[in-house]
């Protein structure tokens, strides 16, 4: 029924400055746009990490230089030929720089991937079916929340060899607990609403309710979550690789094009050296976490702007 | 009350075995004591000898049973670097880590509770934005880039804060040495912190503020401050237990990273040459201490909680 009640058309006002639009009749993906559009820090967040996400994928394009080899004089200060200047051993840094928000990316988009997956499984199987599995894999969440997260990819990256696809495995797999937590809430409070009840009355079968009536309706809060996730990430392998426990070289990161800042001389006389990459990371972590807030709340559905 | 105190309690514990087992599990898989024992001239029979008298020859379950006992009688194993115990290594490095976490603690919270409730009462107004946007830019710097900032400036530019160490080398110390020392691995554990606690507690606070009761506060006309100071900030208080409990897990991870830069001599520092070192019961120890420190305070959060809060549901 509900469904059916026509919204009459708002009465042109002047507050809106364009047309008013017909707000009853558009789409739910047309109503998170224009709820989204309305935080401008986030449509610039939107493009710069386009723009920043564009020129790492066509770095094999673009880039100036091979990021691997060696061209110029060592630490070579800005110049017309290498933008950003040369690294202590003559790498030209914007290469290289455009390699390693290639490589960071891909570390977060790959982790957050991972821990999503975990997550979601458990977090479903947990909520849904209650009782002993929902106890064990509560528990075990809540054991692995235990362990300081930094420290349990330390350790991990000590125990497994660091390297790229390690540390993606281990944030990966480190990741979870805070999306399972969420993605049970979710389900518990699911379960009791009347077209899951009815779903099951009707006898349609597990697959069909857990994965086409389920989690359709927590797919908002994930993707929310999963913006989180993405930036944590980013910044656990800048971590990790600044410790030399993350990518190692000569793989650019941008946590290890940080490393180099360690040493007096590199903080004090080269600051092309370690201020570019340091800015990189609170840019990209900063616009992930600025279009997250604003997803959040587009996607609120509680909302009623 | 005391029902739920005993139930809560009886959960930890299964979570509290479950850590050993982690724990126990990740010193196994990076692989047995012997073979850092083992060298060019050492027999095979002497690998056997020390096998048995380590008690590694028995099954892996018997061996975690073991270790667990050693674990009651607070011997957490010896550093396979310098000899020591774990537990007095441990002990002796916890001073200064304490001291790090419980400032940035503080000082993150000073900043996070009148920014938050600022911010709060002054929603989508331009100091709403201000803070929000720092809040953002707090929680989005990396702690190290942080630090190396600060100490380019604060060290290498202005000259007044040391870079590195808890006091000055070939001196007495002294309060204001530590402090001094103190300022910017402070600033930047407090920072990260203060990021998302500003934006957890504004949110907080702009639920209690939609609440009936705080309507009735304001037609009751006791004026602004009345309404805010005493209706809103005693409600808002529940919250804040739930930060502080968050924290403690992010307090520990921030501190061995930067404890590193600004060489810091306490657990963090201490933990970072171990894993260097491929030390693994201490690195154990670190882990098992943190762990259970960890558990220890989600349960007293949640009690505390459950006491502050009376509508909160008990089952």
């Amino acid at each position: 029924m509900a469904k059916n009640i026509k919204y009459e058309k708002a009465a042109p006002t002047d507050r809106g400055k364009g047309a008013v639009k017909d707000i009853a009749n558009e789409s739910y993906l047309q109503t998170v746009f224009r709820r989204f559009r309305r935080h401008h820090l986030a449509m610039v967040s939107l493009i710069i990490l386009a723009v920043l996400g564009g020129a790492a994928l066509l770095a094999p394009v673009i880039a100036p230089y091979d990021p691997d080899e060696i061209i110029g004089t060592f630490s070579g200060a800005p110049c017309k030929e290498f933008l950003l200047g040369t690294d202590q051993i003559g790498r030209d840094v914007l290469s290289r720089l455009l390699y390693a928000t290639r490589i960071s990316l891909l570390v977060g988009i790959m982790a957050t991937l991972i821990s999503t997956v975990i997550g979601v499984v458990l977090g479903l199987v947990a909520g849904y079916f209650g009782g002993v599995a929902d106890m064990a894999i509560m528990r075990f969440t809540d054991m692995v929340m235990s362990f300081p997260y930094i420290l349990l990819v330390l350790v991990a990256a000590a125990v497994f060899k660091p390297g790229l696809w390690n540390i993606i495995l281990i944030l990966g797999f480190v990741d979870w607990p805070g999306i399972a937590r969420l993605v049970r809430g979710n389900v518990l409070n699911l379960r009791e609403t009347n077209f899951i009840k009815g779903n099951i009355v009707a006898g349609m079968p597990l697959r069909h309710i857990l994965f086409s009536e389920i989690l359709p309706n927590t797919v908002a809060p994930i993707l929310v979550y999963g913006t989180s996730v993405l930036a944590l990430s980013m910044l656990d392998e800048a971590a990790l690789s600044f410790l030399g426990q993350g990518v190692q070289p000569p793989t650019a990161s941008l946590g290890n094009m940080l490393n180099g800042a360690q040493s007096l001389t590199v903080l004090t006389k080269q600051p092309w050296l370690w201020l570019p990459p340091g800015l990189l990371i609170v840019l990209l972590v900063m616009s992930i976490n600025f279009i997250g807030d604003a997803l959040r709340d587009a996607l609120d559905p509680n909302s009623r702007r | 009350m005391t029902k739920y105190i005993i139930k809560r309690i009886l959960i930890a514990i299964p979570v509290l075995i479950g850590i050993t087992i982690i724990d126990y599990a990740i010193m196994c898989m990076a692989g047995s004591p012997l073979e850092m024992l083992q060298g060019p001239r050492v027999s095979q029979a002497a690998v056997e000898a020390k096998a048995i008298a380590l008690g590694l020859d028995k099954p892996f379950y018997v061996q975690y049973f073991v270790w667990l006992g050693q674990l009651f009688h607070g011997n957490m194993g010896y550093s396979i670097k310098s000899y020591q115990p774990v537990s007095e290594m441990i002990s002796s490095h916890l001073g200064p880590t304490l001291l790090l976490m419980g400032v940035s603690l503080v000082v993150s919270l000073l900043m996070a509770i009148p920014a938050g409730i600022y911010s709060a009462i002054h929603q989508y107004e331009k100091g709403d934005y201000a803070v929000v946007t720092f809040s953002f830019l707090g929680s989005s710097i990396p702690g190290f880039f942080l630090s190396l900032l600060l100490i380019y400036i604060f060290t290498v530019k202005l000259g007044w804060l040391p870079s590195s160490g808890m006091t000055t080398l070939g001196t007495e110390g002294g309060f204001a040495d530590v402090v001094k020392h103190m300022v910017m691995p402070v600033i930047v554990l407090a920072t990260s912190m203060a990021g998302s606690n500003i934006r957890y507690i504004r949110s907080a606070v702009l639920e209690i503020l939609q609440q009936d009761y705080l309507r009735t506060a304001r037609a009751k006309g006791i004026g602004r401050f009345l309404v805010i100071n005493k209706h809103a900030l005693r409600n808002a208080l529940v919250p804040i237990v739930t930060v502080i409990g968050m924290e403690i897990p992010v307090l520990f991870g921030g501190a061995v990273i930067i404890e590193q830069v600004f060489s810091w001599p306490g657990l963090g520092l201490m933990t970072m040459s171990a894993i260097s070192s491929r030390d693994y019961p201490v690195i154990m120890g670190v882990c098992l201490l943190s762990a259970v420190v960890v558990l220890i305070a989600n349960l007293v959060t949640d009690i505390l909680y459950a006491l502050v809060d009376p509508t909160i549901q008990l089952d």
